[in-house]
C-alpha cells in the first residue's frame, strides 16, 4: 500500500431508475497527495458526478470511496468532518450573497474549527493579499466581477487548509478574458504541493499542470495516463474523436 | 329637511354629531378599547403565527430537502439492516415523513377555510368550556396565520438557489448550520415584504371577532353605531383607525428593507 493515497475510488457507481441510467458504471482509481489530476470527457460523461461524489454531494449507489483511510460512504463516517478537509470550487462560485468576502472566508473556519476572529480574520486575509483582492476584503459578492468571484470562492476553500480541493468546471461560468487569472491561481496552488481534482475543459491547463489526466464517457474511465500519453498519443479511438473535436 | 343649508348648520350638526357618537355617555371608549383588544389578539396571534409557521415551514422543507431521497435510501438499502443505528434511522427518517404529512393536512383545512368559521369553530366547539375570549381568538387567529406564514417561509428557503446548500455543505456545515447561517438568511430577506403583509392582513382580519362577542374595534364602532342610530362618525372613524395602523406598518417595513437592502451593497 502506498502512504500518499488521499483518495481511493473502488467500483463506484450511481444508477438511477434501478439501473436504466447509468451516470457512474464502475470507477476506480486512486488520487496520491501532491497530484493534479484532472478530468475530461464530453458533456453527459459523468465527470461531474464522479467529481461531486468524492465529497458525497452525490450520494453512489454502490463502491466505496476512502478518503484518507476512511470509507466516506459507511454510514458510520461523519461526513462533515471529512468534508472540512475537502475543499470544493463550483462552476457558479456560489458566494454567500449576504456575507461580505471576509464573511464568506471566515465564517467555516471561526464556526466549525473555532478560530477566532482575529486569527480567521488574518488567514483570509493573507489569502486575499496571495490570490490581489487584499483590497477587497469588506465588498459583497454582487461587487465582484465573476474571475474576482471565483477567486475568492477558491480562497474560501482554502481557509479550511483542505488536503484536497475540488474543482467543478472551474472556468466554465466565465467570460474569456477572465479564465487565464483564476486558471493562474489553481497553477500556484498546484505549483506549491496541492492536491486537486479538476473537471475541465481547458485542454491547456490540463497538458500544462496536469500530473495525470483522466478521460470519461458513459460514466466509465476510458483513459488514464500522463497528460503527453493522453494527448500526445491517444490509443483510444473515443479519446481521439473528443481530442479532434475540443483541440 | 333643508331648504337651504349654510356652512355653519353643517359644521354645527357635525359637532353634534361628533358629541353624540363620542363624546357622550363617553362612546369613544368602546373604540379606544375595542383598539387595544385588537392590538393585543394582533400582537399575540402573530407571535403564534411566526412560531408556528418557521416550525412548520421548517418541518415541510427539510423533508423535501433531505426527506424523501433518505425514505428511498431506506426503502431500498436499510430496511433488512437490524443494526440499532439503522432502526434509529428508519424511526426518525418515518417520524419525519409523519410530520410532513401532518404540516399538509394542516395547510390544507385552513387554507381552505374561511378564518371566522375558524373563529366560530374555536369558540363554540372547541373551547366551548372557556370564555376567555380573548385567548381563543389569539389561538384561531395565530393557527390561521401560522399556515400563510408556513408557505410564505418555504417559499423562502426553496427560493435560494441549491447551490448555497451545497456550498455550505462542501465546506463542512451540516444540515442545521447551513440553514441557521446560509439560508435562513439570505430567505428571510426575500419574504419580509410577504410577511409584513400577511401582518397587516392580520390586523383586518381580527375585525370579525364580533362573531364570537369579543368587543374589538370593529364590534366597539358597531356598538356606537346601535346606540346612536348614526352610522357615518364611527364606521369612518374606525376605519380610519385601522388605516392609519397599516399605514404606520407599512412604512416601517419598507424603511426596514432598505436597511436590510444596504448591508449588501
Amino acid at each position: 500500500m502506498n502512504d500518499n493515497v488521499l483518495i481511493r475510488v473502488n467500483d463506484l457507481k450511481k444508477h438511477y431508475n434501478n439501473g436504466a441510467i447509468k451516470a457512474l458504471d464502475g470507477i476506480s482509481t486512486t488520487i496520491s497527495k501532491g497530484e493534479v489530476v484532472v478530468v475530461i470527457g464530453p458533456s453527459g460523461s459523468g465527470k461531474s458526478t464522479f467529481l461531486r461524489s468524492l465529497n458525497l454531494l452525490e450520494k453512489p449507489t454502490g463502491g466505496t470511496i476512502e478518503f484518507e483511510g476512511q470509507d466516506i460512504t459507511s454510514s458510520k463516517t461523519d461526513i462533515n468532518k471529512l468534508r472540512m478537509k475537502m475543499g470544493m470550487v463550483f462552476q457558479h462560485f456560489n458566494l454567500f450573497p449576504h456575507l461580505s468576502i471576509l464573511e464568506n472566508m471566515t465564517i467555516a473556519p471561526r464556526k466549525l474549527l473555532k478560530m477566532s476572529k482575529a486569527d480567521a480574520e488574518a488567514e483570509a486575509k493573507r489569502l486575499l493579499d496571495k490570490v490581489a483582492l487584499g483590497d477587497r476584503a469588506n465588498a459583497y459578492p454582487s461587487q465582484l466581477s465573476g474571475g474576482q468571484k471565483q477567486r475568492i470562492a477558491i480562497v474560501r476553500a482554502l481557509c479550511m487548509k483542505p488536503d484536497v480541493l475540488l474543482f467543478d468546471e472551474p472556468t466554465s461560468a466565465l467570460d474569456p478574458e477572465m479564465v487565464g487569472e483564476v486558471l493562474d491561481v489553481m497553477k500556484d496552488l498546484a505549483r506549491d504541493g496541492m492536491t486537486m481534482v479538476v473537471v475541465t475543459h481547458e485542454m491547456g491547463f490540463a497538458k500544462e499542470v496536469g500530473t495525470r489526466v483522466i478521460f470519461m464517457d458513459g460514466g466509465q474511465i476510458i483513459e488514464e495516463g500522463t497528460p503527453d500519453e493522453i494527448f500526445d498519443n491517444p490509443s483510444n479511438e473515443r479519446l481521439r474523436t473528443f481530442l479532434a473535436k475540443v483541440l | 329637511m333643508y331648504l337651504y343649508l349654510s356652512i355653519e348648520d353643517w359644521l354645527r350638526s357635525l359637532k353634534d354629531q361628533f358629541y353624540l357618537n363620542f363624546i357622550d355617555d363617553d362612546r369613544y371608549m368602546y373604540i379606544v378599547k375595542g383598539l387595544g383588544v385588537t392590538l393585543e389578539v394582533t400582537f399575540f396571534a402573530v407571535l403564534l403565527g411566526i412560531a408556528l409557521g418557521i416550525l412548520v415551514a421548517i418541518i415541510r422543507s427539510t423533508y423535501d430537502k433531505i426527506g424523501k431521497e433518505a425514505l428511498d435510501d431506506w426503502k431500498n438499502y436499510s430496511r433488512g439492516n437490524k443494526s440499532l443505528r439503522n432502526i434509529w434511522k428508519g424511526f426518525l427518517t418515518w417520524s419525519l415523513w409523519f410530520w410532513d404529512q401532518i404540516c399538509r393536512l394542516y395547510l390544507t383545512v385552513i387554507r381552505g377555510t374561511p378564518v371566522v368559521i375558524q373563529l366560530m369553530i374555536a369558540y363554540f366547539i372547541i373551547f366551548a368550556s372557556s370564555n376567555n375570549k380573548v385567548l381563543i381568538a389569539i389561538l384561531a387567529f395565530g393557527i390561521n396565520s401560522g399556515a400563510y406564514v408556513a408557505e410564505i417561509v418555504r417559499s423562502g428557503i426553496m427560493s435560494i438557489d441549491n447551490g448555497q446548500f451545497e456550498a455550505g455543505r462542501s465546506l463542512g456545515f451540516n444540515y442545521i448550520q447551513t440553514m441557521a447561517y446560509i439560508i435562513i438568511p439570505q430567505a428571510f430577506k426575500n419574504i419580509l415584504p410577504a410577511l409584513a403583509n400577511e401582518f397587516i392582513v392580520l390586523i383586518k382580519e381580527t375585525s370579525v371577532s364580533g362573531y364570537v362577542g369579543l368587543q374589538d374595534m370593529t364590534k366597539g364602532g358597531d356598538i356606537i353605531r346601535s346606540r346612536t342610530y348614526s352610522a357615518f362618525m364611527p364606521l369612518i372613524a374606525v376605519a380610519a383607525i385601522y388605516l392609519i395602523i397599516v399605514m404606520f406598518f407599512s412604512k416601517l417595513v419598507t424603511m426596514l428593507e432598505r436597511r436590510l437592502r444596504n448591508s449588501e451593497r
